[in-house]
């Protein structure tokens, strides 16, 4: 008896903390509105404009610009990137392409999507996409998987003639994310996301406490998605492998009973 | 596993918290900006006779620049310090010599007077040479004098109508010289009306300082860029720290966390030293960036090798195209120790990391000074590494739950043909 009351707990308690987690999973576009989206792009990996995923960016810059943005992804998303170039009136073909790079600024593949792309002479927009690799909660120091932290989308020109160079265009870019769910659950955590400046970032923090002095400060990257960075011990696994356990309580007992017959052994004369 | 590593690293960080807290009591965090330093924009324009012309939404260029600059000095924010330049504004004739050395400060970097500096653009009115060059290197000594070497950011706005009258000095690798004193100087260029050779001028401009380029046909443009870039100087960002690699690993700088930047020739390496304590994971990233012409494939490398020469962990990229940076990183996790000595220092492994970029200089391009190489270095907790594919061991999916279906049905089977069995024994003793 004892057995199904913790096993009805904890599946309880296992329900409450999905639902939040799968609430988070699909954005209302509505909920935040474009109000904050930033309308501006960074020229450096230092300089990247940080943005939230589930939002539409805007930027206008020169043909010729090398656009950075950053934002955040977690361990089991698997991040979409789609950048839209609207180009000025009259041009020749130009080539475009957008990056991916992770915290560590290693260039992240593109598992599908157009990452490159040339508009035709005239054309009036552009669109690449870039869909990530599922963000993993580790990995081992000689791969390159993708792994919790900042993410740097790179867009720029690649190929065009000089009678181009410079002419305004202006760019839109959006982040979502699939949850990839417990399929993508491994072992292991990273101490920190791997957001760049992370060290110093804390350290500073901890010499601001000490001396009271709340002064903003400029960091590398001050990235963190909007629900914080995941702990990494959830996972659907625990649900599945919960209910696997129930399941193999009950076909235990159902083989039990199969042994048994229907209740009272056929040997025993009735009325005995 | 993960558990009882857990207490251990605590301990060594804390450690390694203490001791680096005495031994570097007043050391800056490196990539620390003091906030104090106001960033600082130039605004160098073109007052050469050829803004003279009228085809800027039928005005004149200079028109254009004046009702562009007026707009720009109202919407400056309050912690910019705008200075204005001119170049060609005040000599007429046709020496060559003089033409080229006429450049002016107009209005001091410094806090803004919104009415004066307009009053000071009101009196412009097109007259002389371009002399790009001379300008850009007086436009940097007004940035970087006033007292403070300042780590704020600085740029210098380019305004120009025509390409460079000042031969032989070369206003591009002028800007690459700019960039490589230091100072964090960034400039943006932007021509007005321009031709294909004073495109390719000012975008070398910009790309040797990791600038823009923008090529302006409207006012409404060439304002609203401008104040994009002064707004953009506006933003708090990072400044590195300057440091210099040594060609081996002994006596290469030992970095902390932090950003740096450094200058790597064509084909050069670069050594650097970290202290990587036990239990703590080093994450280094390395830009390498192309600010001039470069040969069409490139490739930069970086790898963490122990003081003996052995190789650890390597981050490469390659690429081909154009670019402006290539950049790549690693991650060491530094093993915590096996032996529970109670050594009250964590053992500190020194890595060494080297950079090494394989960039080819196009024909015609000066290799001095080198390639600007920007390094990040994070020393962090290390990770609890996994003892398991999945998290925490457990299972998932159809075939998880079939097995357990499975062995659940065949252990009751066998349990309770063991009590039948049993209950027969009993029966007939």
């Amino acid at each position: 008896m004892w057995m199904t009351r913790v096993l009805s707990a904890s599946l309880l308690m296992l329900g409450l903390a999905a639902a939040p987690a799968v609430a988070d999973s699909s954005p209302s576009p509505s909920a935040s509105g474009d109000s904050a989206a930033p309308a501006a792009a960074g020229t450096s990996f230092r300089t990247a404009t940080e943005i939230e995923q589930g939002r539409t960016a805007t930027a206008n810059g020169s043909a010729g610009d090398y656009l950075y943005w950053s934002f955040p992804a977690d361990s089991g998303q698997r991040p979409t990137v789609k950048a839209t170039v609207k180009l000025p009136g009259t041009h020749a073909a130009e080539t475009w392409q957008v990056d991916v790079y992770d915290g560590l600024r290693r260039r992240q593949s593109c598992q599908y999507g157009a990452q490159i792309r040339t508009a035709a002479a005239g054309a009036a927009s552009v669109d690449l996409t870039c869909v990530l690799r599922t963000v993993r909660a580790w990995s081992e120091q000689w791969a390159n998987d993708p792994l919790p932290g900042t993410y740097y989308v790179r867009l720029t020109v690649t190929e065009l003639t000089t009678g181009d160079l410079g002419l305004p265009v202006d760019t839109e870019l959006r982040v979502d994310s699939k949850d990839i769910g417990g399929a993508a659950a491994v072992d292991g955590s990273l101490a920190e996301p791997l957001v760049p400046g992370i060290a110093v970032r804390s350290e500073a923090q901890e010499s601001q406490s000490e001396s009271g002095d709340s002064s903003d400060s400029a960091v590398l990257s001050s990235i963190e998605p909007d629900d914080g960075w995941s702990s990494g011990w959830w996972s659907d696994r625990w649900v599945w492998t919960a209910i696997g356990g129930v399941l193999a309580a009950l076909a235990g007992i159902g083989g039990y009973a199969l042994t048994r017959g229907s209740g009272r052994p056929s040997r025993v004369p009735p009325g005995a | 596993m993960i558990t009882s590593k857990r207490p251990a690293a605590g301990v060594c960080a804390l450690l390694a918290a203490l001791t680096a807290g005495i031994v570097f009591p007043t050391a800056a965090v490196a990539g620390e900006p003091t906030g104090e330093t106001a960033p600082k924009v130039d605004l160098v324009v073109d007052v050469s006779g050829s803004m003279r012309t009228r085809d800027i939404d039928g005005g004149t260029r200079m028109a254009a620049a004046k009702q562009a600059f007026n707009e720009v000095l109202d919407a400056t924010p309050e912690e910019v310090q705008l200075g204005i330049r001119t170049l060609g504004a005040d000599y007429p004739g046709d020496d060559r010599k003089r033409g080229c050395k006429d450049t002016a400060q107009l209005y001091p970097v410094g806090p803004l007077d919104r009415t004066e500096a307009k009053t000071a653009v009101a009196t412009l009115s097109p007259t002389g040479w371009t002399p790009i060059g001379p300008a850009l290197l007086k436009a940097a000594d007004d940035l970087d004098s006033g007292g403070d070497s300042g780590t704020g950011s600085k740029r210098i706005v380019l305004i120009s109508d025509g390409e460079d009258t000042c031969a032989p000095l070369d206003p591009c690798e002028v800007a690459r010289e700019i960039a490589a004193k230091g100072i964090g100087l960034t400039i943006d260029t932007l021509g007005l009306v321009p031709n294909a050779k004073m495109r390719q001028q000012l975008s070398c401009i910009a790309e040797a300082t990791g600038g823009t380029y923008t090529s302006v046909e409207h006012t409404d443009e060439l304002t609203d860029r401008v104040n994009q870039l002064v707004d953009r100087a506006a933003d708090p960002v990072v400044t590195p720290v300057a440091t210099q690699g040594a060609t081996e690993c002994a006596g290469a700088p030992t970095l902390k966390s932090g950003l740096y930047t450094d200058r790597e020739e064509f084909g050069q390496q670069r050594w650097y030293r970290v202290e990587v304590p036990a239990g703590r994971e080093l994450r280094a990233s390395v830009s390498v960036a192309a600010d001039r012409a470069v040969g069409p494939s490139y490739g930069t490398l970086l790898r963490a090798v122990t003081v003996h020469g052995r190789e650890i962990v390597r981050g490469e990229a390659a690429g081909n195209g154009r670019t402006d940076v290539l950049s790549t990183g690693l991650r060491y996790p530094k093993p915590e120790r096996d032996d529970d000595s109670d050594g009250d220092k964590p053992a500190a492994e020194i890595v060494c990391l080297q950079v090494t970029n394989s960039f080819a200089p196009a024909s015609g391009v000066k290799t001095t000074p080198g390639l600007p190489l920007e390094l990040t270095v994070d020393v962090v907790d290390g990770p609890s590494n996994a003892s398991d594919v999945a998290s925490f061991g457990l299972g998932r999916g159809w075939w998880l739950l079939g097995a357990l279906i499975l062995t659940g049905f065949l252990a009751g089977l066998v349990w309770g043909w063991l009590s039948r069995w049993r209950l027969a024994v009993w029966r007939t003793n």
